[in-house]
């Protein structure tokens, strides 16, 4: 049920009301737009949540990194000599300089341009230029690159959290790893991998108009009407069964996972590479897909396959991490820079087994949807800068409504805004339990 | 060098880009398809594997013909937001190179720098180079495939590439 008593506090003067009695439940457009929310945000949310870093597949070999922004800060992701991976802050201990400048690559060591300072891969301090004139106090082995305080993985998704007293990852995400698992059983052998190929685009929006939007199925028929158009045009049926009053050919659910994870659980109807043939992928594809599917039944059991290969899920990691099991997965990471910008960083992932064939059908399916050159991400951007404009006024009209479907809690379809309550009211708890 | 047969002029050449950048920036886009074969595709590389191979790599935009013919569906329609009202663009083609042509396809290179305006927004500026594969059907020279590469180290302040680079 996702619509409960929360024994919450009257609502004055609150960035998020609701009145479960009223069906009323509305956020303050201030929160989009104020700078004071942003910082506040910072310090509740992404200083204390578990942040998304990268996927293990992305370090396959020792001395492997990337270098990243995560939770505002400038991060080497990196498997250490030993194997290990680790999350450097990519900062040297002397002046700060950046260490690593390259985007990604093989390490042996990371060189502080300005000094001239060295570290290894596991960011121990390896050489310092002239280290005779520091005085005997200095302590070169204390001088190593910053660990982040916490680092841990879910089935290779990794995580990190600068609140040292932070519970578990897996306590952390609770009912969000039965939704990890249904993206990871696609594999055979459970490993999925990130796609080479990174899409970096700005959206010109608040950073939570893109957690709303990932998981809003009810602005599907008016944003993506050119999409939908599309599949009609490639003989994929996208009309709603008569009389049933849904907006979408099949009726899916919002779903509150817990700690503010949420998700949409969507019979498909638009294709999946794992494994649902539509005419789009052509009939050459049709028996491959069915033997993907042979495999996943004899696999996991005529449910689970079902489970895995029949329904469509765009899943909210709290805060700012998305994975959309649709067309083809996307991994989707997003980060506020300033209350009306935010940077997107997306890859596509696959299972490690898939055959050269798959490989190609997935990435196809991927960009008829996804991604700053799809048919749909675009209108997605739009829209998003589009409302931010709005909250321009955010004076004058004040509130959002978020209403849908509240007053039937039992029963809320994925085009209603149950499950985006369960965001806003984690935020909310949060961003109150700070002040 | 190459028989004008097998191959084509640079003037030639020029010619076809000079008049797809006229066509796209006016966007009569029915009138441009007629410049790509039947079978035309057009890619744009992610911007941190500008080299790589669509198959294996997610890049920003891989159109196979029928995808293609989607978009300039999609770019036409009112309801493409992202377009509505359609962007302005101004191309500037430069530095135009010939390859040798081989299996029937003529190689060419070319710097391109677009500017793309919208009404309350900055100008955005898309540079990059074109690489292309012109087929000669019936004498005249078509585009079989289109590759326009952006030198951006990340799309960023870009954002999304929806009109045709």
């Amino acid at each position: 049920m996702l619509d409960q008593p929360h024994g919450h506090r009257p609502n004055d003067g609150l960035l998020v009301r609701e009145d479960l009695e009223a069906n009323m439940f509305s956020v303050k457009r201030e929160v989009f737009v104020s700078k004071e929310v942003l910082e506040r945000e910072q310090q509740a949310l992404f200083d204390r949540c578990w942040i998304y870093v990268g996927h293990a597949s992305e370090l396959r070999n020792p001395g492997d990194f990337k270098t990243r922004w995560v939770a505002g800060r400038p991060i080497i992701f990196v498997r250490g000599r030993d194997g290990e991976v680790r999350a450097l802050i990519n900062s040297c201990r002397h002046r700060g300089a950046i260490v690593c400048r390259e985007r990604e690559g093989n390490a042996r060591q990371f060189y502080c341009m300005y000094h001239g300072w060295t570290y290894q891969p596991d960011g121990r301090i390896k050489s310092i230029p002239g280290e005779d004139a520091y005085p005997p106090s200095f302590d070169r082995n204390r001088m190593g690159l910053m660990e982040v305080p916490r680092l841990e993985h879910y089935r290779d998704f990794y995580f990190l959290n600068f609140d040292r007293d932070a519970v578990d990852l897996k306590t952390y995400l609770a009912g969000a790893t039965e939704y990890i698992d249904l993206v990871t059983d696609q594999s055979p052998s459970g490993r999925m991998e990130i796609i080479s190929g990174v899409q970096e685009y700005d959206i010109k929006a608040n950073w939570k108009l893109l957690v709303e939007n990932s998981v809003d199925d009810y602005h599907l028929i008016a944003t993506h009407a050119t999409w939908l158009n599309y599949m009609r045009n490639s003989g994929v049926n996208m009309t709603p069964p008569k009389d049933s009053g849904l907006l979408l050919p099949t009726r899916g659910a919002g779903k509150d996972l817990g700690n503010g994870h949420l998700t949409t659980d969507n019979p498909n109807y638009r294709g999946r590479p794992v494994a649902r043939w539509i005419s789009v992928y052509g009939e050459d594809a049709k028996a491959d897909i069915e033997a993907i599917r042979r495999e996943l039944v004899a696999r996991l059991g005529e449910q689970r396959a079902a489970r895995v290969a029949d329904t469509n899920r765009n899943l909210v990691i709290f805060p700012n991490l998305v994975i959309n099991d649709g067309s083809s997965v996307t991994v989707r990471n997003f980060y506020p820079v300033a209350p009306d910008l935010m940077h997107v960083t997306a890859w596509a992932l696959g299972p490690v087994e898939e055959t050269e064939a798959q490989r190609a059908r997935r990435l196809h399916a991927f960009l008829t949807f996804y991604g700053p050159g799809g048919f749909a991400t675009p209108d997605d951007v739009t829209a998003l800068e589009s409302a931010q404009q709005g909250y321009s006024a955010w004076r004058d009209v004040e509130w959002n409504d978020l209403s849908r479907g509240m007053d039937h809690p039992e029963d809320q379809s994925n085009t209603d805004e149950g499950h985006l309550r369960v965001f806003w009211r984690r935020w909310r708890d949060l961003m109150e339990a700070r002040a | 060098m190459s028989s004008p047969q097998a191959g084509a002029t640079r003037a030639e050449v020029e010619d076809l880009l000079f008049r797809e950048a006229e066509l796209l920036d006016g966007w009569k886009l029915d009138d441009w398809m007629k410049l790509l074969t039947d079978d035309a595709t057009y890619y744009v590389p992610p911007n941190d594997k500008p080299d790589a191979d669509h198959r294996f790599t997610l890049f920003t935009i891989a159109d196979d013909t029928v995808r293609l013919r989607e978009r300039v569906i999609r770019l036409k329609d009112p309801n493409c937001h992202v377009e509505y009202p359609p962007s302005r663009t101004r191309r500037m083609i430069t530095n135009v190179r010939v390859g040798e042509a081989a299996g029937g396809e003529i190689p060419i290179a070319a710097n391109f720098l677009i500017y793309r305006h919208r009404r309350g927004e900055p100008p955005r500026v898309f540079a990059g180079h074109y690489r292309y594969k012109l087929k000669r059907i019936d004498g005249e020279l078509k585009i079989f495939e289109r590759r326009a590469i952006l030198d951006a180290e990340e799309l960023g302040p870009l954002g999304s590439v929806s009109f045709i680079v």
